[in-house]
Formats: C-alpha cells, sequence, structure tokens
C-alpha cells in the first residue's frame, strides 16, 4: 500500500523537514531536527512576510519528493498560502503535519486531514474525544 | 437475466466450473468483509486518538513558543546562531511497517544521535543558556509528539485508501459477480434441463416408432407367408410375370 524509500532504509533513519516562521523553525532546530547536507541543501524553510508563496511551494514539492525525509512539518498559517498544493498531495508519506505557529493559534477547522476526520464523525469534532 | 451472465457453453464441465467460482466468490466475499470490519475498528481507534493528539499538540506548541520567548529575553537573539549551527540532523526517525489485516502501516520511531548536537549545547553560554536548554527540552518533547502525530496520520491515510478498495472490492464481488454468477449457473441448469427434456421426448418418439414398426411388420407377416404359400401351389410365371414398364431411351 505504501511504498516509500524511508521504509526500505535501514539504520541511519529519515529526517524531518520544517517549513515555518523564523520561531517556530528556530525552535525545532534546537530540538535537532535540522540538517543540512554536503550540498548546503537545508530541511527546513523560513518564512518570512516576504516570502513568494512559489519559494514555499517550490520547498514543500521539494521536501515531499525528497527520499530521506518522512514528516513535514509545516506553519498552519504557511499552509494556508500553498493550500491548493496541499490539498492536492494526498500520499501517506512522507506525512505532512500542520503546527499551529506563535501568531496563529491552532484552528482545527482549517486542517486538511481534520476535515477529512470531520467528515466521519458528521461535522463535529468534539464528539470524537 | 440471460443479459447478466457469463457467456458461457452450457455443459456439465462449465457448470462445475462454474460452481467452483461462485464457492469461491462467496468465500472471498465473507473473508474480505471480515477485513474490512477489522480496518474498520482499528481506524476508528486511530481518529480518535489524531483528534486527541492534535488537541495536545496546539497545546505543547504553545508551551514551547513560550519557553522561547523566554530564552530570547535571557539570552537575546540567539536564532541566527541557531541556523548558522546546524550541520547533522540529532533527531531522526526510523520507519518500520505495522501490520494490520494484511495492510502494512508505517510507523515512525524516534532514533537519537547524540553527538551530533554537541555545538548546540554551547549556545548561550554568554548567558541564557538554561533557558535556551529548557526551551529545547520543551521542543523535543513536542517533536515527539509531532512524530506520533505523524505516525497516526499516515496510518489513517493508509487505512483510509485501504478501507475504500476493501469496500468496493467487497461491493463489486455482493453486486456484480456473485449475481452473475448465480445467473450463469441457473442458465446453464435451465439450459441442461432443456437438453434433457428433449433427449427424453427424442427417445420417446424412436421408441414409439419402433414399437410401431414391429407392429406393422407384425400386422404384414402372415399376409406375406400366406402369398408365398399361394406362390409356391402356382408356381411363378417366369416367362410373363407382370408387363415391364416401357424402356425410354
Amino acid at each position: 500500500m505504501v511504498d516509500h524509500p524511508a521504509l526500505k532504509l535501514g539504520g541511519d533513519g529519515s529526517l524531518l523537514a520544517v517549513i515555518g516562521d523564523e520561531d517556530t523553525v528556530t525552535g525545532f532546530l534546537l530540538a535537532g531536527v535540522g540538517n543540512v547536507d554536503m550540498r548546503k541543501k537545508a530541511n527546513f524553510l523560513v518564512v518570512t512576510d516576504k516570502t513568494p508563496a512559489k519559494q514555499i511551494e517550490e520547498a514543500f514539492t521539494e521536501y515531499t519528493s525528497r527520499e530521506d525525509i518522512a514528516i513535514v512539518l509545516i506553519n498552519q498559517s504557511v499552509a494556508n498560502m500553498i493550500r491548493s498544493t496541499i490539498g492536492k498531495f494526498n500520499k501517506a508519506m512522507p506525512a505532512v503535519l500542520e503546527i499551529p505557529s506563535k501568531d496563529h493559534p491552532y484552528d482545527p477547522n482549517q486542517d486538511s486531514i481534520l476535515q477529512r476526520v470531520k467528515g466521519m464523525f458528521g461535522g463535529d469534532l468534539s464528539a470524537a474525544t | 437475466m440471460s443479459q447478466n451472465r457469463y457467456p458461457v457453453v452450457p455443459t456439465t464441465t462449465v457448470l462445475g466450473m462454474m460452481k467452483g467460482r461462485q464457492t469461491g466468490a462467496v468465500k472471498g466475499h465473507a473473508l474480505l468483509k471480515k477485513k474490512a470490519d477489522a480496518l474498520t475498528v482499528r481506524f476508528r481507534q486511530i481518529l480518535k486518538k489524531i483528534v486527541q493528539t492534535k488537541q495536545e499538540m496546539g497545546k505543547k506548541m504553545r508551551e514551547g513558543a513560550f519557553t522561547l520567548m523566554e530564552a530570547k529575553y535571557a539570552a537575546g537573539d540567539f536564532r541566527h546562531t541557531v541556523f548558522d549551527n546546524v550541520e547533522g540532523a540529532s533527531v531522526k526517525v526510523h520507519a518500520h511497517q505495522d501490520n494490520v489485516a494484511g495492510v502494512k502501516i508505517p510507523k515512525f520511531d524516534r532514533t537519537e544521535n547524540t553527538g551530533a548536537d554537541s555545538k548546540l549545547n554551547l549556545t548561550g553560554l554568554g548567558g541564557g543558556g538554561q533557558q535556551i536548554q529548557q526551551c529545547r527540552k520543551a521542543y523535543m518533547a513536542t517533536v515527539d509528539l509531532l512524530i506520533e502525530l505523524a505516525s497516526l496520520q499516515t496510518a489513517f491515510l493508509t487505512l483510509d485508501a485501504a478501507i475504500k478498495t476493501t469496500n468496493r472490492r467487497v461491493n463489486a464481488l455482493d453486486n456484480v459477480v456473485i449475481p452473475k454468477l448465480n445467473n450463469t449457473i441457473s442458465y446453464i441448469k435451465g439450459e441442461l434441463d432443456e437438453l434433457e427434456r428433449e433427449e427424453f421426448f427424442r427417445l420417446k418418439k424412436v421408441q414409439g416408432k419402433k414399437s410401431a414398426d414391429a407392429k406393422k411388420e407384425k400386422g404384414r407377416q402372415p399376409f406375406e407367408q400366406q402369398q408365398q404359400q399361394e406362390n409356391g401351389h402356382k408356381g411363378v410365371d417366369i416367362l410373363n410375370p407382370h408387363e415391364d414398364a416401357d424402356i425410354v431411351f
């Protein structure tokens, strides 16, 4: 069912990628998810107000197609900028997780996955818990 | 009915084949139904967990952002130091597969690569180091939660797809294949019955004809014998037996 190189890679494990505002990325880099390979390719993208949506889209497509990335973390506010690209991405691997950012509290109604979950509970998320 | 069946020759062999296929289809249908049920049970568990974990994640992220603000307040803006010091990832995920009713579900585990983050340990040495370490711990906890959430989410998507295909197969067997096989079997049976009736009728007819012939034969025999006897008495007129038909050239 799920066919991803990350499942076949042994030992070393796969990376997490982060797309988000400066604070979010800083936090995750502190935790140690950051990785810069020999060609100076990083697995994180800092999005500021000036970052064009195209660049975010490119980064998202790159991270989701890279073989060594198993999870892509993306700020919900950033995800909303490229919602159509994220909506089109419907593979199980790598997992795309929408996370809240400092300035934007988490809104379950905008999450692509929770949207689908909601549909299965008849439109009421509180019924699930 | 004649439309919705397989194009087959109605013979006993084909009937046997069709019956075999029918039992196979019924068995497969039962098995697939069981599989779909097992998947749905697991799916519902995961749904509940996903919603819970997502809410928890919101909380954790808030805490993380708060500690980050604390650290920034104590150590100044250290973000560039962090960005510049990134080399190899110390936190990686190891993916392995979980098996639910024949569906492979990826599951992530965190693998830590200590030593790679030694540089980061020195961040904030000039001040606010403790806050930075606390912030780091908070974000590590968040990463753990996110990895769990990623496992749940991939499981959710995979199971969703698997349940859809399984249900499609169940429905296809239930609504297309099995009725079609049943129709074919009844068609072959009807056709075979028809053949048998025809055969029976033919046999009867032949028998009737035979017995009728036999009766005629019996009725004729005495007459012929009589004639023979008569002929024997009179003798056959060889010279002028009876008038020949004219030969026309």
